[in-house]
């Protein structure tokens, strides 16, 4: 355990019948870090996360935060900040009532006046000051969660838990609020651990990034390396596109598109392989004398995504930026080549 | 345009029919109550009306029923409420049992529901008390089909999973989550319940009779076979009572105006 550590899952296990929600998960956040968990649905993500804020019953494994072990103790007793999926806020009570509602059962000795500042304060932060006294029906989704986010905060909480939080608004406010939840994070240096199932946006705002699958933690690192070296196949897979495209492996290299490049480490170290390539790891040139063509070319802005046909039929997709990408077009005849980075390779077949 | 006036016509014609049918009988019992009395009087007369106030029976029997709808409100928001929502919240696997068990009641007729509990009551009123109020009793039993409809209704109409979760994160404790968080968001479907409820224990008649209880009802009855016009005044009399309750108690505090929208 390093100093830093502040929240600790131990070897965590729940098992709903045969389903292994978490089979021996570990995990150490550091203080003040922000951890996202993603993975498909059913990989135990939310199950970990209700777990640390006791909503979940474990059957095996330890809780600590903050050198304390939690395992047992009641979740109204532990002092986690939670934001849900779906929208909880109190229907009877006003956003600031909503704010003060953990203030009110917590510290019974803070004069209503401090709770008043305290409320004001974290609505402020959320940027929802004018909505005080607006019941939640009066809000708009993102509106709602700001609230939530202000209350979880409210009772300045051990650990913020994120339980996909932006899931149910719409592209723009969630990309917006997320980053306020960032900003906001990082302002208050509160430790924080966010559950979700799309991966940019556990990639834009966490500080690591675990990849969960069947219970267990598949890897966990910072973002760029979590996509740039990945260590297994399936978190190659999970987090950005792939194409699959199969070669000679031998010494730490792999033989594809007719260049040599590395392999990761956990690759497949012999025989033939799966190079798992990024889109943006393959440069295309126009070439007359090319050895694939493309198929369908879109414009993305900044860059352009090609869905190209190697003549011997195998389709992948490249993207570059849309100035190297100038003049190729669907059906133009190309030449693909590997950009030299180091690749996962998977087994065959 | 069109279609906005056919709707409005359809909708008053509507109106129209069902106001028809409730206060016809409504007016016929109010045109009975005033009807001459004997052979001397011509004309209206209030007679009946006025006669309502020299009875003593029936201010009792109005105390007392209003007494023991008192205090099935009370087991109702105490014990059949939270009942429902800890089943609801904890122990899903109850939740048919305990549907079956609430419509019971309605599925045996009230006459069979007698014959079981009198030697109960007999006891009860050798032992405790004679009071009719012990009806307070089977009564809520009665209700349970009733109150626990419109309590589901209002309870899977919202996310009560997700907001005791997040009360309870806040440190709320399990009275807390239930008396203060659910209660009053299912505040509508509780008080809809309770009404139910309130009216059926100020209409039964069956089985207080039976058990020989003078109950608001029982005492009209007993009115009724010596002076007819005087039982009618008085069953006019109790609608419109109910009628002013239903019309004062959701109005008293609209602030949970808010939940009818959500729950509705």
């Amino acid at each position: 355990m390093s100093s830093s550590t502040y929240v600790q899952l131990v070897d965590l296990a729940k098992y709903f019948g045969k389903v292994k929600a978490l089979d021996g998960l570990s995990l150490d956040i550091a203080q003040g870090e922000l951890v996202a968990l993603l993975g498909p649905s059913g990989c135990g993500k939310t199950t970990a996360l209700r777990a640390l804020a006791g909503l979940q019953e474990l059957d095996r494994g330890q809780l600590m935060v903050d050198g304390k072990d939690v395992t047992f103790q009641s979740a109204s007793k532990r002092g986690m900040g939670m934001v849900f999926q779906a929208y909880s806020l109190f229907p009877h009570m006003t956003a600031r009532e909503n704010v003060e509602y953990g203030l009110k059962l917590r510290t019974h000795k803070v004069s209503s006046q401090k709770r008043k500042d305290r409320s004001a304060e974290l609505l402020e932060l959320v940027g929802l000051s004018t909505h005080a006294n607006h019941y939640p029906y009066q809000l708009s989704g993102g509106q709602q969660q700001r609230i939530a986010l202000a209350r979880a905060l409210a009772i300045s909480p051990k650990v913020l838990l994120l339980d996909e939080p932006l899931s149910a608004l719409d592209a723009k406010v969630r990309t917006q609020l997320r980053e306020e939840i960032r900003r906001i994070q990082v302002e208050l240096g509160t430790t924080t651990l966010f559950v979700t199932h799309d991966q940019e946006e556990a990639l834009s705002i966490a500080d690591r990034v675990g990849v969960m699958r069947n219970g267990q933690l598949e890897q966990i690192a910072a973002p760029a390396e979590l996509y740039d070296r990945p260590k297994t196949s399936f978190v190659a897979e999970f987090v950005g596109l792939t194409n699959p495209i199969s070669g000679k492996v031998s010494g730490g290299s792999i033989e594809i598109l007719g260049s040599v490049v590395k392999t990761l480490p956990g690759s497949v170290t012999s025989g033939t392989g799966i190079a798992l390539v990024r889109p943006e790891s393959l440069d295309v040139v126009a070439s007359k004398s090319g050895n694939a063509h493309v198929a369908a070319a879109s414009f993305l802005g900044a860059s352009c995504r090609l869905n190209i046909t190697m003549n011997d039929g195998t389709k992948i997709t490249a993207q570059l930026p849309s100035l190297d990408a100038a003049g190729i077009g669907a059906g133009a005849s190309v030449s693909v080549s590997l950009l030299d980075m180091p690749v996962f390779v998977k087994a065959a077949g | 345009m069109k279609q906005r006036m056919g709707v409005k016509i359809w909708r008053w014609s509507i109106i129209s029919v069902v106001g028809f049918y409730l206060l016809v009988p409504l007016y016929a019992m109010f045109d009975f109550s005033t009807k001459p009395y004997g052979f001397e009087d011509s004309g209206r007369t209030l007679r009946a009306w006025k006669v309502i106030g020299t009875q003593e029976a029936l201010f009792e029997a109005v105390t007392r029923s209003l007494i023991t709808a008192a205090i099935v409100m009370a087991i109702i928001l105490f014990l059949v409420v939270p009942t429902a929502i800890w089943v609801q919240l904890k122990l899903p696997l109850l939740r048919r049992p305990f549907e079956l068990l609430c419509l019971i009641p309605l599925a045996i007729p009230a006459i069979v529901i007698v014959v079981g509990i009198a030697p109960l009551y007999r006891w009860i009123s050798i032992n405790l008390s004679e009071s009719p109020i012990t009806l307070a009793g089977v009564y809520s039993m009665l209700i349970l089909p009733y109150t626990y409809r419109s309590l589901s209704a209002a309870l899977d109409a919202v996310d009560i999973h997700t907001l005791a979760e997040a009360a309870t994160t806040l440190g709320a404790g399990i009275s807390r989550v239930i008396f203060g968080i659910i209660m009053p968001t299912i505040k509508t479907g509780i008080i809809n319940g309770s009404f139910i409820a309130i009216a059926l224990v100020l209409g039964e008649f069956t089985i207080s009779n039976i058990l020989n209880f003078k109950t608001f009802q029982v005492v009209i009855a007993q009115i009724g076979r010596t002076d007819g016009q005087v039982a009618v005044a008085v069953s006019v009399a109790s609608l419109l009572f109910v009628l002013v309750l239903l019309l004062l108690i959701p109005n008293k505090k609209r602030r949970g105006a808010v939940l009818d929208v959500d729950i509705a």
